[in-house]
């Protein structure tokens, strides 16, 4: 039993979504979705467990042996991203009940976990399979079902923006298979742990280098990179708050794992690094977006959007590690993953507790006012989380700002330095612009009394709190299993 | 265990008067509980210390190869002693203060006083850089409630100020000087010599310097001293502990753990040359400053922004005599200081006086605050028989002996200064008319904190000993 982990990880909510979808029943929509987290969780640890007492994991689905089959595949680096995805997930799910009763239609509401289960496959399926096109399946898998996650938001602004971020997710998608298509062409296979091998005999053609370009926009979109993130700030604020959150903490993360695997394990990072701008390109792009997106986010009135732009940024922080490209820089880029994915989810899941409690579908700045006496650990709790976004010490941010910090000395970039405490200090203003609304503006005279958010919800979102501060004392896992994955990329460079 | 009981105790007494918000006088209680508890918990340890003892005691592996420590060295000791010691008499203050004033969100105030205390108590035990910084922004953020506490407009203003100085110096400069240091020499602890020596030189050293001193925003050095007088919107008994001991102490205090224990006494001067001018000019036009303040709040912060500098330019001349001399300021100042924002707030509520041009006659109304405040403007100014002289001795002692005669300079011409905006309050207040409504002193309470601190003032400078032993118990 235990050796087909691997392919239970994917199946087991893949086939939750069509029972779901058959059964039609709110209550045992909720009650698969989560169970099957938790046991995506399960499953995602002891994979983890396994990868770090005995190597990587291969598994030949239908015995196929590869690179013939279609290959699972977890090393290092894919078992410390299923673990943040499934973390997440095991957080999102609980909170889903009383979030999606009061914001999606009855009649719909059991489409939501149908599609949350099938994200939740697609992006664990992308993390763990080790062929080319069965990733490009899975990511198709886990946008399509995204897309219609954004499009069950209460406002009509939300069909717009789910056929945005369809229209460009698309485009991601295509490019992606473009570059797998030519690099098919090149080596012949789809496995990627074949196709680097071969990769290496028909270095620096032509068609190569052409499908790393696609590649590499392709996920750009996928990812947010700056400056291909206009899907994301709608796609996020019009969401249901549950699916905001799910794909806040997850979606964006599994795409920037896509590029590092192939940029370290697919490409020969050698070229990669020495002839290609590929450093110059990535510490441009993160740098514009950690500063742009969070001067945007400082301007921005609606809170859901103002903690959107400052996904992009925090985004930035991800990828510059790609364009730093030491050990301390990856680190800081692996460990960001699950580091800002707690903490962001842990935003969009208190915000939604705010929504409901406020009876809004839209949540502007000033609808926060007396949020500290109406929900003070609601509110207590976004404080807790705003400082991790800003990296203050004793939070999960400030571990990734610390190895990115190294990660730049070591190269003597000291700019960078300045660029990455800069703008966490712009990241100071539009956190404190929340706080000061929460706690500075006394709310309405007839505004509702103190009331917090349901339990079940409060508790998910306090848990996910109580993380970004775990994290940020207990490094052992995260700083741990990113340093193993760092160590595991940088190893065909050394 | 009994040194993580400094820190938890501080934060226990938060989470209980957060408890008993429904009980005014249970909540007081706690605190003044809570702060003889504290008091005497760290008193216990000063006897090993001064033995040469160094309790230590880890917390826990932050980063690998990177723990959380507490270990007590005499400075901290020191430092962690005056914290707690003043907590006590403030928080007897409060009582009478929050209570004649008439102050909202009462429980919410106790709770984040406690709290900071806590982070103060954390920068005073850190064994290395890291629990420092953390215990370091803990402190800032704990504090702005304090800073905002009445909401208005103006205190918004006040907290942004605050906020944004204090925690932008730390995150642009303190941090990456710390992930240097980290880079460097591959460690943060807190070691007697440092941990620089041999390992970086020349303009390196002075830039890395540069990066601790103003990124150590606490200390207040120009151009960084203005989140000092903005934070002066808060209540007084803030003001008073906070932003005469527990804050801007933790940052002289930051500062003098850095150079000696990560820079080293025997770093060699070069690196130190441009110090002693940023502060010996940040001591000079604070006093300036503070000579043409009419408001007495902003005025005692303006000095303590001088006096602060004081701190830091002994700890820059780097003898042994004048890195004494920077200990015993911490613990002169903090007595005088305090004693002086206490005064101010007596005047406050008894008499709703802020400004220094109304306080005519005010002292013979309120004798025993005025003489209160007679014997601070004295320690400051740094006469006999306050504290302020002790430090001040050694201080030109030191320089003397150094051959600064920048430092000696500075030090006479600022006494004047300080001369200069100190002795006309004490004037107005005796040998003026009074004019206006009739009334006596403040709460007994405040009283009574006030002439504690004053007596403590004066007691120090005949038991110069005490403190100058733990002084010197610092350089080994």
């Amino acid at each position: 039993m235990l050796e087909h982990v691997p392919a239970l990880q994917v199946a087991l909510p893949l086939v939750a979504a069509p029972l779901i979808v058959l059964v039609r029943s709110r209550r045992f929509a909720w009650l698969a979705t989560t169970v099957v987290s938790y046991l995506c969780l399960l499953f995602s640890i002891q994979l983890a467990w396994r990868v770090a007492a005995s190597g990587p994991v291969s598994y030949a689905i239908g015995s196929w042996p590869p690179p013939w089959g279609i290959e699972y595949r977890v090393d290092a680096l894919s078992a410390f991203v299923l673990v943040a995805v499934s973390l997440t997930a095991s957080f999102v799910a609980p909170y889903a009940q009383r979030s999606i009763a009061v914001e999606v239609a009855r009649d719909r509401q059991y489409l939501m976990y149908a599609m949350y289960c099938l994200s939740l496959a697609g992006l664990l399926g992308i993390v763990i399979t080790g062929d080319a096109f069965n990733l490009f399946v899975f990511l198709e898998i886990s946008s399509l079902a995204s897309y219609v996650l954004v499009a069950l938001g209460q406002r009509r602004q939300a069909l717009m923006a789910a056929y945005q971020y369809m229209l460009m997710g698309t485009v991601g998608a295509t490019f992606y298979v473009i570059g797998v298509g030519l690099l098919y062409l090149m080596t012949g296979t789809l496995n990627l742990v074949d196709m680097a091998e071969r990769l290496r005999a028909v270095e620096d053609a032509r068609p190569v280098l052409v499908a790393l370009a696609f590649i590499t926009v392709g996920m750009g979109l996928k990812l947010a990179l700056f400056p291909l993130h206009h899907w994301l700030p709608n796609a996020y604020a019009y969401a249901p708050s549950m699916a905001t959150a799910f794909l806040a903490a997850t979606g964006t993360k599994v795409s920037v794992y896509v590029l590092l695997r192939y940029y370290f394990t697919v490409f020969d990072p050698v070229p990669l690094f020495s002839h290609l701008p590929t450093e110059e390109v990535f510490v441009a792009l993160s740098v514009a977006a950690m500063i742009v997106a969070s001067f945007i986010a400082v301007f921005e009135k609606d809170v859901k959007r103002l903690f959107a732009w400052s996904s992009v940024a925090q985004i930035g922080y991800i990828t510059l590690g790609i364009g730093v490209d030491n050990q301390s820089s990856l680190t800081g880029s692996i460990v960001h993953l699950l580091n800002h994915g707690v903490t962001k989810g842990a935003i969009f899941l208190l915000l939604g507790g705010v929504a409901l409690r406020a009876g809004l579908a839209a949540l502007p700045l000033r609808s926060l006012a007396g949020l500290g006496r109406r929900m003070p650990l609601t509110a207590f709790g976004l404080v807790i989380a705003g400082l991790s976004l800003v990296g203050v010490p004793g939070t999960a941010g400030f571990i990734t700002k610390w190895y990115l910090v190294l990660g730049a000395l070591e190269r003597g970039w000291w700019w960078l330095v300045a660029a990455i405490v800069g703008s966490s200090l712009i990241a100071v203003a539009y956190v404190w612009r929340v706080v000061e609304a929460m706690y500075l503006h006394p709310g309405d005279a007839g505004a509702p009394h103190r009331r917090e958010a349901p339990p079940a919800m409060l508790a998910a979102a306090g848990a996910m709190v109580l993380l970004c501060v775990y994290f940020g004392f207990e490094t052992g896992f995260s700083v741990g299993g990113a340093a193993d994955a760092a160590a595991f990329l940088l190893r065909g460079l050394r | 265990m009994m040194l993580a009981a400094c820190v938890l105790i501080p934060a226990a007494v938060a989470a209980l008067i957060a408890a008993c918000h429904r009980r005014p006088n249970l909540r007081e209680a706690v605190s003044l509980a809570g702060a003889a508890l504290l008091f005497f918990t760290v008193l216990s340890f000063s006897q090993a210390v001064l033995e040469g003892a160094r309790p230590r005691l880890l917390l826990g592996e932050m980063l690998p190869g990177l723990a959380l420590v507490l270990e007590l060295e005499p400075l901290g000791l020191l430092f962690a002693l005056i914290a707690s010691g003043l907590w006590f008499v403030s928080a007897v203050y409060s009582i009478g203060y929050m209570r004649g004033n008439h102050e909202a969100n009462q429980t919410r105030f106790y709770v984040c006083f406690a709290a900071a205390i806590a982070s103060a108590i954390g920068v005073a035990l850190a064994g290395n850089l890291l629990t420092l910084y953390l215990f370091y922004e803990a402190l800032t953020l704990v504090t702005w409630p304090l800073v905002t506490h009445h909401g208005d407009a103006e205190a918004r203003r006040g907290g942004r100020t605050y906020l944004a100085l204090l925690l932008a110096t730390s995150l642009l400069f303190f941090l990456p000087a710390m992930a240097a240091t980290w880079w460097i020499a591959g460690t943060l602890e807190f070691e007697p010599g440092g941990i620089l020596q041999g390992k970086v030189s020349g303009t390196a050293a002075a830039l890395l310097l540069a990066l601790y001193a103003f990124g150590i925003g606490k200390a207040a050095l120009m151009p960084i001293h203005r989140w000092l007088p903005a934070a002066m919107v808060a209540p007084t008994p803030v003001s008073a502990l906070l932003h005469a001991v527990a804050v801007v102490k933790a940052g002289v205090f930051s500062i003098v753990k850095v150079v000696v224990y990560v820079f080293g006494a025997d770093f060699g001067r070069e690196a130190f040359a441009w110090l002693p001018w940023v502060a010996g000019f940040t001591i000079l036009a604070a006093s300036v400053v503070a000579l043409r303040a009419d408001n007495l709040k902003r005025r005692l912060a303006y000095s303590t922004v001088s006096q602060l500098s004081y701190v830091v330019l002994a700890a820059a001349i780097l003898t042994p005599l004048s890195l004494a001399a920077a200990a015993l300021h911490i613990v002169a100042h903090a007595l005088g200081k305090i004693t002086l924002f206490f005064a101010a707030g007596a005047v406050y509520t008894a008499a709703h006086k802020t400004e220094v041009s109304q306080l005519d006659g005010v002292g013979r109304r309120m004798p025993w605050t005025f003489a209160a405040f007679g014997i601070g403007a004295l320690s400051m100014i740094g006469l006999p028989p306050a504290a302020g002289f002790v430090s001040k001795w050694v201080l030109v002692s030191g320089a003397l002996e150094a051959g600064h005669w920048l430092a000696l300079g500075v030090v006479v011409a600022s006494t004047l200064l300080n001369a200069g905006y100190f002795l006309p309050i004490v004037y107005r207040a005796f040998f003026r008319e009074a004019s206006g409504e009739e009334h006596g002193e403040a709460p007994l309470p405040m009283v009574l904190a006030l002439v504690a601190t004053a007596v403590l003032t004066v007691l120090m400078f005949f038991f110069a000993d005490l403190p100058l032993a733990f002084a010197r118990k610092m350089l080994g």
